[in-house]
Formats: structure tokens, sequence, C-alpha cells
């Protein structure tokens, strides 16, 4: 129970939707979600099939507690091989439409071949087709949105859909939903383009049943007390969102600035949670309209904001007048500091443009970042960009690339490369902050020693959301822990990838772990689907899905040498704050990891590994 | 006279001294002021001293009573946050 028990498998080269069963013996083992679907992407396609092309499949997924009311159950995952990294992509995304997925009556919907022509999957419960989307193509997931909407004469259809840059292949176009949600992360919308797929449209008003109504009951209303009572998600996070962080980071000397080159920012505090409930100078008015929530979010650490409209980039373009959605912390950060640009009015302005055409902000700010250091070493010059100056700090240069890339015009298609691609282009790839192609968020691992490990070893790519250590070694939660030393961290590394892991599959979001622990997430998991589900058991399905994860990026050809980090970080020491003289001492870290994981000195899963999870 | 700069965030901005911009204050100390002598000087709640960053490094709760504070330290305290 709690799953709907159905599989929607849409052939995109012939044009077919099929229901088939859900693998129920495959939830036990690998939960749902991320877990899930990489469990069925591991056995339908080859690791070494090109992302882009029709043998790559993209699965749209949902958890045991998704359309439950379970806090923040609204949760979906995109899972893929993703064409920025090579490995193996899960890309999470809150707001309604995995909410209206499983109202629909679909746990999961699996998307294979390619489609010859431009084409949207519409789903009214049990109802699913493919319809022609020629008059969508070219469109920005704003305008797709309200154009479906208008086409089915339903207000209420829950939308996921790609913008331009997912179209013309952009490397880290993402998948956006609800207009400003995003499956973010490592291309899996351009996956979709490939697909010559537009948007799903889904409406379902058949509701998610529970297993044990009154003891899911019970333990859902226990656990948002928990939330409500607890300083971060009953407070902090509605109030300042994640940005919360900016001026935190850059106390700690963890803020990396000017494509990591520096750990402090000069202009943190202008761009911070503090500067967006601020009135502007200009017309007086915050840049922080609301908080909002996603489906059944108790926390509702989302941000809305709206422009000054006398900001160079809005004045005659009502367009972008309304509020919309705001600047979380790694947009901010990789818009605002990475670039050394401090002008929160064109970071948000950017931030809307990824929402508008649906590309990952950070990724965008990190290569961006990346050019800008190029420019400033004379490597890219005005003769390459087309005339626009790429000085650090420029907002100008921010926003202009912003719009160019999210339509992959001029130099905005190379932008639209990823950082790896394009510093190697200009033959200074030591310049690419990146793990695995994948560009690095808001922390450094200088300052946040644990994070190092955590980037190197993540199966996505550089990536804060799978292992975030910076909760335990910054935040003090659930215990604080030095960021400055080494000791200690392969454990930590690895316990978070697990319980992660495990969160990420559940069909919840990832921030109630600031509150909740394992303890309170099983008891919901348990009584929504009749399983016994225990702290314990979570623990080790999460490890199982890191193994399997691992198990599809070296099948895919990844290898242990791929577990590191650029030389800068592991060479360069910080020039201020607390980790002044200090590297990222991955080599001190990276073998314990290995033993605790049970692998080789290859970073190979050992049989013994494999067998004792049942992989 | 010695100067340290305050800098308070979230539900402590209510209790900047007046003047403070971007979260930030001078203020004048002497030999004897300790972290946690601040924190009462200024009528912070014990319980949103949670993150209290002493030059961006973390002075641990049993350590705030003895930890001095010196001309041009910067004192940062949040209460309990978190984000990502
Ligand atoms: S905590 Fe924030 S991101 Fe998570 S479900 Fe709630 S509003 Fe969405």
């Amino acid at each position: 129970m709690s799953w709907t028990g159905n599989v929607l498998r849409v052939n995109l080269t012939a044009g077919t939707c099929t229901s088939e069963p859900l693998n129920k013996a495959w939830t036990r083992q690998y939960l749902g979600q991320r877990g899930l679907a990489t469990k069925y992407l591991s056995e339908e396609i080859d690791p070494t099939c090109d992302a882009l092309g029709p043998d790559n499949k993209m699965i749209m997924t949902t958890g045991p507690l998704t359309g439950t009311m379970a806090s923040t159950a609204g949760r979906y995952s995109v899972v893929t091989k993703s064409p920025l990294t090579g490995c193996v992509a899960c890309s999470n995304s809150g707001g309604h439409f995995g909410n209206e997925m499983k109202n629909a009556g679909w746990d999961m919907i699996i998307f294979e071949g390619q489609s010859p022509t431009p084409v949207y999957l519409y789903v009214e419960n049990e109802k699913a087709e493919l319809r022609d989307a020629s008059g969508y193509w070219g469109k920005s997931v704003w305008d797709t949105d309200a154009g479906l909407k208008t086409a089915h004469q339903d207000p209420l259809l829950r939308i996921a859909a790609i913008g331009v840059a997912g179209e013309k292949g952009v490397l880290y176009a993402c998948i956006v939903n609800d207009l400003h949600r995003a499956a973010g992360r490592s291309g899996v919308g351009t996956v979709m383009g490939s697909k010559n797929l537009k948007a799903v449209a889904i409406r379902g008003t058949r509701g998610v049943k529970v297993a044990d109504p009154l003891t899911f009951m019970k333990a859902a209303t226990d656990a948002k007390k928990v939330l409500a009572d607890n300083a971060v998600t009953g407070q902090g996070l509605p109030a300042y969102g994640t940005q919360v962080l900016m001026n935190v980071i850059n106390e700690t000397g963890a803020l990396p600035t000017h494509n990591f080159r520096d750990v402090q920012f000069d202009g943190a505090a202008d761009i911070s949670a503090e500067a967006m409930v601020a009135p502007r100078k200009t017309d007086g008015k915050p840049n922080l309209v609301t908080n909002q929530a996603c489906f059944a979010c108790t926390i509702a650490c989302g941000r809305v904001s709206q422009l000054d409209r006398g900001h160079y980039t809005v004045v005659n373009r009502p367009e972008y007048w309304g509020a919309s959605g705001g600047l979380e912390y790694e947009a901010a950060w990789a818009l605002g500091a990475a670039t050394g640009v401090k002008d929160l009015e064109a970071l948000t302005f950017a931030n809307f443009l990824c929402n508008e055409q649906a590309i990952d902000p950070i990724s965008l700010g990190a290569t961006i970042a990346a050019a800008m250091e190029l420019y400033e070493m004379g490597v890219i010059t005005t003769e390459h960009t087309g005339g626009i100056e790429l000085p650090f700090g420029s907002a100008q240069a921010l926003t202009t690339l912003a719009e160019l890339t999210c339509k992959g015009e001029g130099f905005g298609a190379e932008i639209g490369l990823g950082s790896r691609r394009l510093t190697e282009k200009y033959g200074h790839p030591d310049l690419s902050m990146t793990v695995k192609s994948q560009e690095f968020p808001a922390y450094d691992p200088r300052g946040v020693q644990g994070m190092g490990l955590s980037y190197a070893t993540s199966n996505r790519g550089a990536c804060h959301l799978r292992g975030y250590t910076v909760s335990s070694e910054i935040l003090g939660i659930p215990e604080k822990t030095d960021p400055l030393s080494h000791e200690g961290k392969a454990g930590l590394v690895k316990a978070f990838q697990d319980a992660t892991a495990a969160v990420d599959s559940a069909g919840i979001c990832v921030f109630t772990t600031f509150a909740w622990t394992l303890e309170h997430i099983a008891p919901q998991i348990a009584a929504a689907t009749g399983e016994a589900y225990t702290p314990e058991s979570l623990l080790e399905i999460g490890e199982r899905i890191w193994n399997l994860e691992r198990r599809f990026n070296m099948a895919a050809g990844m290898t242990a040498a791929d577990d590191t980090l650029p030389k800068r970080l592991l060479k360069d020491a910080a020039k201020t704050g607390p980790a002044k003289g200090m590297v990222a001492p991955l080599d001190k870290m990276l073998p314990e990891y290995y033993q605790l994981r049970g692998w080789t000195t290859d970073g190979i899963p050992t049989n013994e590994t494999v067998e004792r999870l049942a992989l | 006279m010695p100067t340290a700069t305050i800098k308070l965030y979230s539900v402590l901005a209510q209790h900047l001294p007046p003047g403070a911009e971007k979260n930030t204050a001078p203020l004048q100390i002497d030999a004897a002021t300790t972290v946690g002598g601040l924190i009462g000087s200024l009528n912070l709640p014990p319980q949103h001293c949670h993150l209290v960053l002493l030059n961006g490094v973390f002075v641990p709760p049993d350590a705030r009573g003895s930890t001095p504070v010196r001309d041009g330290d910067a004192l940062a305290i949040w209460p309990p946050v978190a984000g990502g």
C-alpha cells in the first residue's frame, strides 16, 4: 500500500503508453524513488550507452510516502544516465508534480527510445497518451505551462517541462515543474530534450491509500510536531530559507569565491538572506515577497521574489515584473560569490531565467566563473565571447551570458558545455572546479574538510546533497564536528551518504532531516506501506543504493581515479579565514572510506560486500 | 579603546546595537571581555546562541565563559540554522 502498483512505460520511438505492475520485491530492497528507479535503470540500460541516444532511458519516480499526508511528501525524482557526467543521474524535485503523478495512479513513468517529432505526455488518471508538442517546441517552461493549461482547459494540470536549453543540448538543462521547482542537476533535462519530449502534464484525482491509516496518521502527526518545534525547520527555514547560510559559510571561510581562487567574498552580505528581506534603496521594497511550501510541506523554505522594476535587467520587460521563484543558497552562491557578482537583483533575474528555460543555476554560475578566470588570464577574449567583457564581478556579463546560455546561442553555447569541457577546450582543464564533470556547490572543502571526501565520492559528481556533512561540521546538526579536521570524516561521510540515499528514496524532502532522524521516518513508511521498516533496515537500504549506483558508474567506465578533487583544492592553500594555509586532505580520508565501505583499494565493492547487500 | 566586531543574525538581529549595518556593529571591549560575557551583556537568549564563531571558529558552549575576545576580533552568532 501507498504504492499504486502501476508503472507507466512510454515508448517514444513507437509512440506507445503501456501499464505494467511495479516490481514489489525491488521496493523492499531499494525502497522507492532514487533507489528503486536506479535499480530499474541498471537492469534496463547498458551503462556505457550514449546518454543522449535512444538507448538511454529516463525514469520519473515517486517514493512510498509521495502523495500521503506525511510532511514534505510531494517529492519525485528523475533518474537517467547523465550527459554531463556519464554517471547515474538522480535529480529530486518538490512542488506538486510528484503528488499528482501518484494521485493519477502511477508510481513511476519510464521513458524509452526517442520520438521522431516533439511530443508531450498527457496523463489523466489511468489515461495516458503522447500528443504533438510542435507548437510548444522553442518555448520556455513558463509559456509551455500556460499553453498546456489553456489547451486542456485545466488550470489544475501539474506540468514538468524543459525549456529551450534542454532542446538545444545545454549539458546541465533541468526539468522544471510547477514553474519554479527543478529536478536540477546533472542534465536530466538534456536527456528529456534528446528524446523530443517537451513536457509531462498530469491530472490525478484517485487519492493515495495507506496500509494502516490510524497508525500512519499518528506517526505523521507526531513527526510534524517535531518539525514545528525545531528551531531550524519550524522557524529558521521558513523565515530565511536556505540563504541564511551565505553569511555563515563566508564567516567560516568556506565560501568559494572567484572560481575557488578565494574562500571568502566581500559581497556575501549583499546577496544573503538578510539582504533579501531588507528594503531596497531603489524602490523601498524588499526582494523577498513571501515564502512558499511544496505539497504537504510544513516547513515552507521556498523563496518568492520580485525584482526592482527599474533594474537594468527588466526595464521595459514587464514579463519579469511578477513574483517568481527566488534565490536559494546554492544558486545565489554560484551566480554570485563564484562569479564575484554582488548585485542581488542581477542574481535574482538570472535565477528567474534558469527557472524559465530550465537550466541548473549551480552549473551555470560555476561555468561562468571558470570563463571569467580564463578571461582575466587573457585566454578567453572578447573575440571568443562576441564582444562581451567577462571580468569577475560583472553583473552585466552574468545576466547576458545567462540569457544566451538559456537559449544555447552565441558564447552561451560554450557556457552550456559546462566547466570541464569549456576549460579543456581552452587548454586549462585544471581550472574546472568539478568532480566527474559536475560543478561544485557552495562549500569549499579546504574549510569543510569532510565535504572534500563527500564531493570526491559522490555518485553523481560534485554535489552537496549526497552527503551533507556541512550539517555536522558547520551547523552542529545532529552534533558538532570540527570542519578543519579530517579525523573521523570517512565514517561521517558514509553515514550521511547512506542515510540520505534512504531519505531520497522515501518521497520526502531531505530538509526534514535537520529535525528528523530515521527514527521519525521509518514508522511513517512502515504504516504507509504495511511493510516492516526500521531505522536499521533503512540504513541498510541506503548502503545498498549507494553500492548499486557505484556499480552502475563503474560499469559506465568510472574508476577510483575519478574519486578526486581539482588540483587547486588539493595543492593551493586557502588564503584567508580559519582554513588559511590548509588544502583538502583527500588522501588522508579516501583509503579509510574505501575500507569502511567494504571496497577494494581500487574502490570496487568486494564480493563480500556485494553478497552482504544482496546486490 | 580596544574594539571588536559583533555580528548577529536571524532572530538575534534585534539585539544589535543602534547604527549596525549589514548585521554588524563595532563594540568596545576591555581586557577581561569573554565570549560568554559579551553574550550576557547584549542580553542574547542563550538558547538562541547556537552557532558562536570567534573569527570564524566555533566556540563550544563550555568554553565561552573562558574564551577572551581581543582587539580586532569578530564574534558572529546565529540561532540554529540550516540550508543546502
Ligand atoms: S522544505 Fe522546502 S524544498 Fe523541502 S519540501 Fe518543503 S518547501 Fe519544498
